[in-house]
């Protein structure tokens, strides 16, 4: 693989920047930076507040919000991205989404406000619903009502995206750098290999503060994004496919299609936010395997497994199995997360993933719930209950499962489940709420399932 | 039909000047700036530890970092080490000898780059030997341990009262603090010129305050020091004292290096190192009768200072005179005390100890309601200020007892209070865990600074020869929207469209010795000052006018970007330029203060504030008790702007304030560890509301047909911050939803799990 220029389109026009400019520079300080395009702020630098939000146009003309703050350059080789100042109309003038923006008594500081208008011209040809299309951007000054008044009448322009420049996956060199692009699941175990210590980037939601707020330089990063066998996804009658390195987005789009993924859907429309899910991925939170990652209790509940890939071969692995502890997992030197299997739960299985936290939109677990219970003859057959904020690592709960499997769908059983829930589980006091809370409030979004069942019925 | 003149006059609801500019981009706040060649990056070395001894601290790790130019500690400051309020003990801008606050700058490094500068200040590790923090505000407060004595507001023997009351009922309560949050953190650019000269770009509230503590940092004249700003990417109070230190840190560097440095704070520094909203806790006994009128008071509200004074007197002094808000109680103590604790200091922040200060007669109530069986409403009217009540404040000015009743009553009305209570209780009567609550709020917040120095204000108005308006004045914009207004007012004055007026940078050098923008009083000062600046040019206009058309001054119309008198007219342009060839001044400085004000500290009596703005508020939630989660499902609200010179300005000031206040009351929760370390530093932790937050239903409504009965400019009224204290309702229909009888804040799901959970036992 030869060394070469990191090259991408900005608001239409070509870029190919100097040899030696850091692949790791995040891309909100290259533009606020050397490109001196100022439009876009720097408002948490981690990925929280959305004043750095620019749009990746896809091919398929979609278009994609992201956070500049967390997004670094060697990511953007060979895309195409629009800034606050590449948005302009027919006429050169304010492009009917800023006008908008502006009309409706939207902004007042205007500090948030670039980041809203990408959103918004985003959210114009994306559609859905408003409050998710803003769950990534802050406003501390409007109250919201205004802007989300503007967005809902939002049209979209109907502009062809610009086109990336030709730019082959190759290695981007900086002094004391080296920014691997794979294109072959071969080439990537072989690098792994060679650089254990390298920093595996897949959308780099988490990864990237360690370069915006930690300001970190890594001498080597291998980016998955060009290795087709961790992209893609691959619905099946059996259930989803989905490569290690592909976004959250198409996997939300993916579930959103099909009925019996629709709780899985709600909970990934609560995580992160637009821009989040445009980068992050399951293998990310796989690879994190944080005792809160969102996406972590579902998959256990599921039965979820994963591939591993390695000089060896590849080896499959039920993801309750990959969690080892606390931000640990099973993959050995050299073994990088291939794809995932979401198995389809049984049908009139009663599936749920829920997830508490402080505020509805954008936070992070306070604690996560995902169960899937199966009925026969009016009893439990089976359940598998899981848990994220509870311990260590998310994880089954057996004496939960154990306490339900063989009753019927009761009052009773789900308060004797829930019991033993609470009793089983050593969650700790942070920010994000006590021990104490935590522990009830598991038990009660089990106890939740059995009303909301009810009422439904 | 021809088309009307467009009005963009007082009244008119004209969009913030920089609206498309903010959304294209082009609006430029100080990080924006063009970089001057030369410039220098700053990064700040905080403290590790909440309390402790610190050695002298050794800076030569920071030249291990290539690029580093300089590094300064305390012993390098040329001027003094002082960042404190005027007339206030010395607070330290780089610490000497203790540390008093985790987060707490001890020294600046300085180098070609931020990503050097950042790594340098790293590298520094200060030696200090730990001291036992105090964190809590119970500590402080059952210590003793106060930044200044007690504010002791009473009338009456209120010991005396409790005693021979039939009934009694004691509270406690805390409320924490909140994080201001403004997008566009803490920053100033220093760019050194000739003979000392220094210009600061700021993102500050108070460009006076600023150009004080750079001399002063600096040992040198005012009138050296020269501050700029255009636009604040939002402030809330975050920008009134702590913005100084930053611009001090950049100046004193840049005088160390003789070339421009820039210092701007990365989100979690900015959280670490600047002061937030006061927490407070609440102690209160009151006596009360079976129909609820209460009868006597006696409360106790600490505020946690921090580890310094910063503007905690102001802070305390609004919190105690606005603890009884529209309630009237006959014999009253109420005792405003600012503990001393190793945290950050604190602050002002929007409503600037008037939230906290609101908060204990809704718990006061609420908790007499709950021993009656009876409303809170009912217990809010049966005390309500004027009418069959008292009008006069125990600190001896009179609320205007009609228009609270009249903006309760439009509340009401437009809430469906009635109908909706009923609806609610059958909601909660068909549901075993999920409920519903309704709240209610009515606040009378006092316009003007504590300070009776600081209502001052002034402005320069040019007209050039072609008739177009330079405007410039002491307020700055953080955008609430104070640039269009005081436009329109100056327009107005002038008869000219508002595109005539050029709105400009606040400047120190344009504007001295001004007030910052800050106690809602912004367009209240500014604008009045415009105003005369405006009206004497004016003036000189029209007597040019009459003299050369042979009619009296009085007789000369500024209307629709035209002059009348008579059959005579011309335009304003054209009567601007023959101001000019007659050798009439067409600049001037406009000079307000505030009249009639005052204010006995010892005594704790005065009139201290120009007027009441006064609001009410209803709101709805719905609470999953199984979870705490919670939602606001309605919110209705009625506020007084007077003659509202902007109404669609005023409404985002209302919209916005409403869900700031549902942030502190609600989702935002600032959390410190047992070591004093604050954990919430970033969006990622720390919540603030989200679009999702906002009521689905948000009924927004000013006051109608009711100009301001002081003299204010235009008859209208300040709205910066009282809406914020409507989200209050919020708290009662919480409280309300779960049942319970205490109910601290900020009203996490946890904090409402538990509560609901005690209140069910």
């Amino acid at each position: 693989m030869t060394a070469g220029p990191i090259a991408f389109t900005l608001n239409g026009t070509p870029r190919t920047l100097p040899p030696g400019t850091s692949p790791t520079m995040t891309l909100l300080d290259w533009l606020r930076g050397p490109a001196g395009l100022t439009g876009t702020k720097e408002g948490c630098a981690e990925g929280d507040c959305g004043a750095c939000t620019v749009v990746i146009e896809e091919a398929d003309g979609a278009r994609v919000p992201v956070n500049a703050c967390l997004t670094l350059l060697g990511q953007v080789h060979g895309r195409s991205l629009r800034s606050v100042e590449g948005l302009r109309g027919r006429d050169g003038g304010p492009h009917p989404v800023q006008s908008a923006l502006a009309e409706a008594d939207a902004t007042q500081c205007g500090f948030c406000t670039p980041g809203i208008v990408m959103t918004a011209w985003a959210h114009a040809r994306e559609g859905g619903d408003v409050h998710e299309a803003l769950a990534g951007n802050l406003c501390r000054c409007t109250g919201y009502r205004p802007i989300v008044e503007a967005f809902g009448a939002l049209r979209d322009d109907d502009t062809p995206p610009a086109a990336p420049p030709s730019a082959p996956p190759t290695r981007l060199e900086a002094p004391g750098q080296v920014f691997h692009r794979p294109a072959t699941l071969d080439a990537l175990v072989a690098l792994r290999a060679a650089h254990p210590d390298a920093w595996l980037l897949a959308g780099g939601t988490d990864l990237g503060l360690r370069v915006s707020e930690r300001r970190e330089v890594p001498a080597e990063v291998i980016c998955l994004s060009d290795v087709p066998e961790l992209r893609g996804l691959e619905p099946t009658a059996v259930g989803i496919r989905i490569g290690a390195a592909e976004s959250y987005r198409r996997l939300l789009d993916a579930c959103s299609a099909d009925l019996a993924f629709l709780p899985l859907a709600g909970l990934l429309r609560r995580l992160g936010s637009r821009q989040i899910r445009g980068m992050g991925t399951l293998g990310g939170n796989l690879g994190t395997a944080s005792p809160i990652g969102d996406a972590l209790p579902p998959l256990i509940a599921l039965g979820a497994t994963l591939r591993l890939a390695g000089l060896d071969g590849t080896r499959e692995m039920a993801v309750e199995d990959f969690l080892t502890g606390y931000r640990t997992n099973a993959l050995l030197p050299g073994e990088v997360i291939r794809d995932v299997f979401i198995p389809r739960p049984p049908e009139a299985a009663l599936f749920a993933a829920e997830k508490l936290s402080k505020r509805p939109d954008q936070d992070i677990s306070t604690v996560g719930l995902s169960a899937v219970i199966t009925m026969e003859g009016g009893r439990v057959a089976w359940a598998r209950i899981a848990l994220g904020g509870t311990g260590p690592r998310a994880a089954r709960c057996a004496p939960a499962e154990e306490a339900l499997t063989g009753q019927s769908w009761s009052r009773e059983a789900v308060e004797a489940a829930a019991s033993a829930l609470e009793a089983a589980i050593t969650p700790l006091s942070d920010w994000r709420g006590s021990a104490e809370y935590r522990r009830i409030a598991a038990g009660n979004l089990l106890r939740r399932l059995w009303h909301r069942q009810a009422e439904a019925a | 039909m021809d088309a009307l003149p467009r009005h963009t006059g007082p009244g008119a609801s004209l969009r913030q000047d920089s609206a498309l500019k903010h959304a294209t981009g082009e609006a430029r706040f100080a990080d924006d700036l063009p970089m001057p060649p030369s410039l220098l990056h700053a990064a700040l070395v905080l403290s590790p530890v909440a309390h402790g001894r610190l050695a002298p601290i050794d800076l030569s790790p920071a030249f291990a970092t290539p690029g580093v130019v300089a590094a300064i500690g305390p012993g390098d400051i040329p001027g003094r080490n002082d960042i404190a309020q005027p007339r206030r003990a010395q607070e330290h801008m780089l610490a000497e000898g203790l540390v008093e606050y985790w987060g707490q700058p001890l020294a600046i490094v300085v180098a070609e780059t931020r990503d050097a500068a950042l790594a340098a200040a790293a590298a520094v590790r200060p030696r200090i030997e730990p001291l036992r923090p105090v964190l809590s505000v119970e500590e402080a407060l059952d210590a003793g341990s106060f930044l200044f004595p007690p504010m002791v507001m009473a009338r009456g023997d209120a010991a005396a009262a409790l005693a021979a009351a039939p009934r009694r009922l004691s509270g406690t309560f805390q409320a924490n603090g909140q994080e201001h949050f403004y997008l566009e953190g803490q920053i100033a650019l220093v760019v050194p010129g000739e003979d000392g000269e220094l210009t600061v770009h700021s993102s500050t509230q108070n460009p006076t305050e600023v150009q004080v503590m750079v001399a002063r940092v600096l040992g040198c004249d005012h009138n050296r020091i020269s501050v700029q700003v255009r636009r604040m990417g939002g402030a809330f109070g975050g920008k009134e004292s702590n913005a100084s230190w930053v611009a001090a840190c950049a100046a004193v560097a840049a005088r160390r290096t003789g070339r421009p440095v820039k210092l701007r704070l990365g989100r979690k520094q900015d959280m670490a190192a600047t002061g937030k909203r006061h927490p407070f806790l609440y102690r209160w006994q009151a006596g009360f009768d079976d129909t609820g009128r209460i009868l006597a008071l006696d409360a106790t509200m600490a505020a946690d200072g921090g580890h310094s004074v910063d503007l905690s007197g102001g802070v305390v002094f609004r919190s105690v005179t606005h603890g009884l808000n529209v309630i009237d109680v006959p014999d009253v103590t109420i005792t405003g005390v600012a503990c001393k604790t190793n945290t950050v200091s604190n602050t002002a922040f929007r409503g600037f100890g008037g939230p906290q200060g609101v908060l204990l007669m809704e718990d006061v109530t609420h908790g007499i309601a709950r021993a009656l069986g009876t409303t809170q409403e009912a217990v809010r009217e049966r005390n309500l200020a004027g009418g069959e009540n008292n009008a006069i404040t125990p600190y001896g000015q009179a609320l205007e007892g009609d228009l609270l009743r009249q903006v309760w009553a439009e509340c009401r009305d437009g809430a469906e209070w009635d109908r909706r209570r009923a609806q609610v209780d059958a909601f909660n009567a068909g549901h075993e865990v999920v409920r519903r609550g309704l709240g209610s709020f009515l606040l009378a917040f006092g316009i003007s600074f504590g300070i009776m120095s600081m209502n001052q204000a002034g402005a320069l108005v040019h007209v050039y020869e072609d008739g177009s308006i330079r405007l410039n004045h002491g307020g700055t914009e953080m955008g609430q929207g104070l640039f269009i207004k005081i436009a329109q007012i100056v327009a107005g004055v002038f008869g000219v469209p508002v595109e005539r007026v050029r709105i400009t940078a606040t400047s120190t050098a344009e504007v001295p010795n001004t007030a910052p923008t800050a106690a809602s009083t912004g367009t209240d000062l500014n604008g009045w000052a415009a105003q005369i600046a405006a009206s004497t040019i004016r003036t000189r206009m029209a007597e040019q006018a009459a003299a050369d058309w042979g009619v009296t001054p009085d007789e000369v119309r500024f209307e629709e970007d035209e002059v009348f008198a008579g059959n005579h007219r011309t335009g304003f342009g054209e009567l601007a330029h023959r101001c000019v060839q007659n050798r009439v001044s067409l600049s001037s400085t406009g000079f307000y203060k505030t009249p009639g004000i005052h204010w006995d500290p010892a005594a704790m009596k005065g009139e201290p504030f120009f007027y009441f703005s006064y609001g009410a508020a209803v709101a709805e939630v719905e609470l999953d008790l199984l979870t705490g989660e919670h939602r606001l499902l309605r919110a209705d609200m009625v506020q007084d702007c007077g003659r509202s010179l902007n109404p669609s300005v005023d409404r985002g000031q209302i919209e916005g304030a409403f869900v700031q206040g549902l942030g502190w009351l609600t989702c935002e929760e600032l959390w410190w560890d047992a070591e004093g370390r604050l954990r919430t530093l970033g969006p990622s932790t720390y919540k603030i509301p989200g679009s999702r937050d906002v009521p689905p239903v948000f009924n927004v409504r000013l006051l109608e047909g009711a100009p301001a009965r002081a003299d204010t400019v235009f008859r209208s009224k300040a709205v910066g911050e009282p809406p914020l204290m409507l989200a209050t309702a919020v708290w009662n229909a919480l409280r309300d939803a779960a049942g319970a009888d205490r109910l601290d804040l900020p009203a996490t799901p946890e904090r409402l799990l538990m509560a609901a959970r005690a209140g069910r036992r």
